[in-house]
C-alpha cells in the first residue's frame, strides 16, 4: 500500500530526509516515532502529495506520488498536525464540503455517517469554532475518513488531547486500521506501543530502527537501570552490591544515590535489597529508571542495540 | 469544473458571514446612491434649459473607481488566510488541481461583486422607466456593465494572485492596493511625461480602457483582450505561487 524507496528531501541547504525506505501493508497500523524535527511531517507531506521529494520514489495505493499525484490524493486520507478546519462552518457543512471536493454522491448523508464514526453526530450542526480541542481533532479525523480511503495518514493525531480523549481517538484509529493502511506519527513511545503493529523510529531524517513494538521494547530495554537510595552514608554501598551476580555498571551519584544495571529476564532486585539490608543500611528507595525517548535515540545511534534498517 | 464550483460556493457563502464583506458592499453602494440622487436632481433642474438627459456612465465610472479601494479587501485573505490557518494543506492534498483552487477563489469574489452590481441595476431601471423618455441608451448601458464586470474580474484575479504569494493578509492588501492604484491612476502620469506619449504605459492604463471604451458605449476587441489578459495573468500568478509553495 505504501512503498517508499530512497526518499530524500532538502529544504534549501538543509537535508530533512536522508534517503529513507520503508513500506506499509493493508490492514497494518504503522507508527512513525521520533522527536520533533526528525522528518515525520516532511515524509507525510510527501506521501500525501502536498509536496514533491527532492529524490527517491514513493508509491501510495499503487500510484506514484509525483507522477500521479491526483490519483494518490483521491485514495489517501490525511490529518495534518495543525488540524485544518474552517471554524465558521458547522461540522456537517465542513464535511459536506470535503465530500463534495471528493465527488462523493449524497455528500450530506456521507458527512453524517462519518460524524457517527467519530461519535460527533450529536454536534453535527454545531459550529467548529465552538468545539473543544478533542472534538476538533475528531472532526479532522472525520475529514480524513470521509472518502473511506485505502491509506490513512495521521500526523500526531493525539497531540494536545486530554487522557480520555486520547483513549477515544486511539480506539477510533484501531477500528479503522483493521482493513486499511494507517501511517501515524507520534513522539510518545507508549502510544506507538499501544496502537501500532509496527514502529519505525526516525531521527534526523533517517530511519534508525524498524520492528514490532514488542521486539523493539525487549531490544531497547535489554537491560534495566535501577536507582537505589539508603539512609545515611552510602560510600561503601557500591562495593557491596558490585559483588552480586548479575549486577553491572554500578555508579555512585553525587546526591548519595547509587545506580546499577541488570539484564532483562534476570531480575536481581530481591538479592540487592537483601544484601543492602544485611550490610546494615536502611533501604529507602529502589526504583527503575525509565529510558526516555531521547535516551533510546542515543542508545540507537551510539551502538547497534537494535539492528539498523539497511534497505 | 465541479471542483471550481465547490470551492467558489464555500467562499461565496463565507462573504455573507464576514463583516468586511458587508463593509465593502456599504462602501460601494452608499456613494453610488448619493451620487445617483445628485445626478438626478441636477439634471432635472437643468432639463428646461435643454441639457441632455442623464445616462448610466457616471454611476459605472464611480463603481470602478470604488473597486480600486474595495477589491483588495475582498481578495487579501482568499489564499493567504488558508495558508495561515493551515487549511491550505487540506486543499493541496485534496484531489483538486492548483488552478481549480485559484479559479474557484477568484470566481467567489467575482460572484460577490456581481451580487453588488445586481443591486445597482436599480439605478438604470429608475432612469429608464421613470425619468428619461423614451428610455436610456441601452447599448451604452450594456457596454458599461460589461466593462464593470471585466474591470472587476481583472482586479480580483490580480488580487487572488497576490494573495497566493503572501501568508499575511495585510501584506497582500497593501501590495494589491498599491498595484491597483498604480494601474488605475498613476500609470498615466509617466505616460504623459515621456516623449512619444509612452504608448506601452498608456496601454497599461486600466482606467482609459474603461472610460474611453466600455463606458463611452464602445465595445472594442482590444479592450476586451486587455482585461482578459489581466485576468489570465492574475490567475497564472496565483497558480504559480501555489506551486512554488509546494516546492519550498
Amino acid at each position: 500500500m505504501i512503498q517508499v524507496t530512497g526518499l530524500t528531501k532538502d529544504y534549501g541547504d538543509r537535508r530533512a530526509l536522508h534517503s529513507i525506505s520503508f513500506d506499509a501493508n493493508q490492514g497494518e497500523i504503522v507508527g512513525f516515532l521520533g522527536p520533533n524535527g526528525a522528518g515525520k511531517t516532511t515524509t507525510m507531506r510527501i506521501l500525501t502529495g502536498y509536496m514533491p521529494p527532492t529524490d527517491g520514489t514513493a508509491i501510495v495505493a499503487g500510484y506514484d506520488v509525483v507522477e500521479e499525484s491526483l490519483e494518490v490524493r483521491k485514495r489517501v486520507g490525511y490529518l495534518p498536525e495543525t488540524v485544518p478546519l474552517y471554524t465558521e462552518m458547522t461540522a456537517l457543512d465542513y464535511l459536506k464540503f470535503m465530500a463534495d471536493l471528493r465527488h462523493i454522491p449524497d455528500s450530506e448523508e456521507r458527512a453524517y455517517e462519518t460524524l457517527e464514526m467519530v461519535d460527533l453526530q450529536d454536534r453535527a450542526n454545531g459550529y467548529i469554532g465552538n468545539f473543544s480541542k478533542g472534538m476538533r481533532q475528531r472532526v479532522g479525523l472525520a475529514q480524513a475518513l470521509i472518502h473511506r480511503p485505502e491509506v490513512i495518514i495521521l500526523d500526531e493525531p493525539t497531540i494536545g488531547l486530554d487522557p480520555a480523549q486520547v483513549v477515544e481517538i486511539r480506539n477510533v484509529i484501531r477500528e479503522i486500521g483493521k482493513d486499511r493502511t494507517v501511517l501515524l506519527s507520534t513522539h510518545i513511545l507508549s502510544e506507538a506501543q499501544q496502537i501500532c503493529d509496527r514502529v519505525l523510529i526516525i531521527n534526523k531524517g533517517q530511519i534508525v530502527a524498524e520492528d514490532t513494538p514488542e521486539n523493539l521494547q525487549s531490544r531497547l530495554v535489554g537491560s534495566q537501570r535501577v536507582v537505589l537510595r539508603v539512609r545515611g552514608d552510602s560510600d561503601e554501598l557500591p562495593a557491596k552490591i558490585q559483588k552480586l551476580k548479575g549486577v553491572r555498571d554500578v555508579e555512585a551519584k553525587p546526591d548519595g544515590s547509587v545506580e546499577f544495571e541488570f539484564s532483562a529476564g534476570q531480575d536481581v532486585r530481591p538479592q540487592v535489597a537483601k544484601a543492602v539490608v544485611q550490610a546494615g543500611f536502611d533501604l529507602l528507595e529502589m526504583r527503575p529508571v525509565g529510558l526516555s525517548l531521547e535516551e533510546i535515540f542515543l542508545e540507537l545511534t551510539r551502538d547497534n542495540a537494535v539492528e539498523k534498517k539497511s534497505s | 469544473m465541479r471542483n471550481i464550483w465547490t470551492i467558489a460556493k464555500r467562499e461565496y457563502n463565507h462573504y455573507f458571514i464576514s463583516p468586511l464583506a458587508y463593509v465593502v458592499a456599504f462602501i460601494i453602494l452608499l456613494p453610488l446612491g448619493i451620487y445617483f440622487a445628485v445626478i438626478v436632481f441636477a439634471t432635472s433642474s437643468q432639463a428646461f434649459s435643454g441639457a441632455p438627459p442623464p445616462d448610466i456612465s457616471p454611476i459605472t465610472w464611480l463603481f470602478c473607481f470604488l473597486l480600486v479601494f474595495t477589491t483588495p479587501v475582498l481578495t487579501m485573505r482568499l489564499i493567504s488566510d488558508e495558508a495561515r490557518m493551515g487549511t491550505l494543506e487540506l486543499l493541496l492534498t485534496a484531489p483538486i488541481r492548483d488552478f481549480e483552487l485559484v479559479i474557484g477563489k477568484w470566481l467567489s469574489a467575482l460572484l460577490f461583486i456581481l451580487t453588488i452590481l445586481a443591486i445597482t441595476l436599480i439605478f438604470p431601471i429608475i432612469l429608464h422607466f421613470m425619468l428619461v423618455s423614451p428610455g436610456i441608451d441601452q447599448k451604452l448601458f450594456l457596454s458599461a456593465y460589461l466593462g464593470v464586470i471585466l474591470v472587476a474580474g481583472a482586479f480580483l484575479a490580480l488580487g487572488v494572485g497576490i494573495s497566493a504569494i503572501f501568508t499575511n493578509q495585510f501584506a497582500a492588501f497593501f501590495v494589491t492596493f498599491g498595484l491597483f492604484f498604480f494601474l488605475w491612476f498613476l500609470v498615466s502620469l509617466p505616460a504623459n511625461l515621456l516623449p512619444g506619449g509612452g504608448d506601452a504605459l498608456n496601454y497599461l492604463n486600466m482606467s482609459s480602457h474603461f472610460n474611453e471604451g466600455f463606458n463611452a458605449g464602445n465595445i472594442n476587441l482590444s479592450d476586451i483582450v486587455y482585461y482578459i489578459s489581466l485576468i489570465a495573468l492574475g490567475l497564472f500568478v496565483g497558480t504559480t505561487a501555489i506551486e512554488v509553495r509546494r516546492w519550498r
